[in-house]
């Protein structure tokens, strides 16, 4: 090894350099797994959240596409089918008996049944559908309009979000079931549907059945499905997690229009 | 390898690089290197790239890191581009993880911030570093029209245009200016640095931002333009890999023409011009 004393200055930098990497590589760790660095990154999200809300008109419509962009299977993420027993029994019934139950700050709290929903004015819309993991599929949903049926039930003055409780348990032993929340804004927005068809048949179980909701400029974690229960309040910080919905409890954003 | 030990060599000092620039610089490398590994977590949430609006349309991704596990349990990473297969194991489609063991994934740990795979953590590190990649952006544009920057010293020249051939050549046969030429910027090294500047990290921006669902409803079917949103989301990853490329050639570039000299000059400001009998 004549070469020796010539390489070392140079085996010495590339040693550094890979220590100083390695240190750097821990430090993020650390970082990441720290509560005031998650939070001070959080600010990243809530400066999108607000300059997205400032720029996009309340009423901008999401991209519509004609049939032929279709996606031959709708894939189905997360749950395929709620380990649930009671929506098991449900589902097997063919949804018959199926109440959705709207409550919380309206002044007219109660049940809708299927056909109570179809009888709502309904909506029809191919979209794109952007899962946070970065695949985008293509359906034709049809539902009742959300508005709609906020304005049957009539929202109390103090209401600021719609809370979505839905039958699919998160964890093994049937705990943690899926919930999501929305503002009003996207609430009444013409888009925002209770859909209760996929490419024109009735939504399949894996895709949500019997009601799902589309929410169509947020990704995918957002439009829960197999909704039951709606729930209009003015703050969600003392349901479940507190942070709005099942996976913003486990760090994602509330927030989802990025 | 041509590292001139600055206190030997001889020649004049200049002042190179302005404190904005510099600082400007250091910023950048350090956003851009956290945007990459962020990014990369990112990916490796769904590790595959596709053209078009949607992911599902039938056709198979263009890129695709996967993974693939024998009868007998073992683990094989498989890249897989335009339809050829490749064998990745324990760099592409299959890494170690922190045990040790091979497990399925994109991108390995090293590359990736954080090192598992994360997508709520990585999410954050991208955007919150994204927002101060706009700032440095905006900062480096604004400082470098008002102070002439741009116009001085990226700028093409008449006398540039005119040496673009002569610049090749030279550039090739690695033949790099000395004395009065070396104190600017050489034509191909400006269009580098304009095609960074105003085509690379202006499109990785916008190849971002399309993937928004949200900014998408901003003007209808503006993604379209790009292909679809899969398209601009495979940009994206291809755009963010030039300037990785981009950064292999410059750091290449300022090893060959005297590492201490052009460090040092991002540094301080001051660059040191070699006499023109000087080589080695």
């Amino acid at each position: 090894m004549s070469d020796d004393t010539k390489l070392t200055r140079r085996s010495l930098l590339t040693r550094m350099f890979a220590g100083v990497c390695a240190v750097t590589l821990a430090g993020c760790q650390k970082l990441s797994e720290s509560t005031w660095f998650s939070k001070v990154l959080g600010v990243g999200e809530k400066a999108t959240r607000r300059v997205q809300k400032l720029v996009l008109p309340r009423k901008a419509m999401a991209q519509e596409f004609p049939e032929a962009d279709l996606s031959p299977q709708f894939r189905s993420n997360g749950t395929a089918m709620p380990r649930n027993p009671a929506f098991m029994a449900m589902a097997k019934n063919g949804f018959a008996d199926y109440r959705l139950a709207v409550e919380g700050l309206v002044e007219h709290p109660g049940t809708f049944s299927l056909a109570d929903i179809r009888a709502l004015p309904s909506r029809t819309q191919i979209t794109r559908h952007d899962c946070v993991e970065g695949w985008s599929a293509i359906g034709r949903w049809k539902g009742a309009r959300l508005s709609a049926l906020l304005e049957a039930v009539h929202l109390k003055p103090n209401a600021r979000y719609v809370v979505f409780h839905c039958a699919d348990p998160m964890e093994e032993d049937g705990s943690s079931p899926y919930y999501e929340s929305i503002d009003l804004d996207d609430a009444f927005h013409p888009q925002t549907i209770l859909a209760y068809e996929l490419n024109g048949e009735s939504l399949p179980v894996k895709n949500g059945a019997p009601l799902r909701l589309r929410l169509e400029r947020q990704l995918g974690y957002k439009m829960a499905k197999y909704v039951m229960r709606l729930e209009v309040v003015e703050d969600f910080s003392r349901i479940v997690g507190g942070k709005g919905g099942y996976w913003e409890d486990q760090g994602y954003e509330w927030y989802a229009g990025i | 390898m041509a590292c001139s030990n600055p206190a030997t060599s001889e020649g004049n000092q200049y002042y190179r690089h302005s404190l904005p620039v510099r600082i400007m610089h250091w910023i950048n490398v350090i956003l851009l290197t956290i945007l990459l590994m962020s990014g990369l977590n990112i990916f490796n949430a769904h590790p595959a790239l596709y053209w078009g609006e949607q992911s599902y349309s039938g056709v198979p991704p263009i890129l695709e890191l996967k993974s693939r596990e024998t009868d007998e349990g073992e683990v094989h990473g498989v890249t897989r581009i335009f339809g050829h297969a490749f064998g990745t194991t324990g760099f592409l489609g299959a890494s170690s993880n922190e045990e040790g063991d091979l497990v399925g994934r994109g991108f390995p740990s090293w590359l990736t911030i954080p090192g598992n795979q994360w997508l709520a953590m990585a999410r954050r590190w991208h955007f919150f570093f994204a927002w101060l990649l706009a700032v440095n952006g905006i900062g480096f544009l604004t400082y470098s029209i008002a102070s002439g920057h741009l116009h001085r010293d990226l700028l093409p020249t008449m006398q540039d245009w005119r040496s673009i051939g002569r610049s090749t050549v030279d550039h090739l046969l690695f033949r790099r200016p000395t004395g009065e030429a070396a104190k600017y910027y050489n034509v191909l090294q400006k269009f580098a640095y304009l095609t960074v500047i105003f085509v690379l990290l202006p499109l990785v921006v916008l190849m971002g931002l399309g993937m928004s669902p949200a900014l998408d409803a901003l003007f209808t079917g503006w993604v379209g333009i790009f292909g679809g949103r899969q398209s601009v989301r495979t940009f994206h990853f291809v755009v963010a890999w030039a300037l990785v490329l981009f950064t292999v050639i410059h750091v290449f570039e300022v090893i060959v023409n005297g590492f201490w000299n052009n460090l040092r000059s991002m540094i301080t400001g001051n660059f040191r011009i070699k006499s023109e009998a000087n080589h080695e």
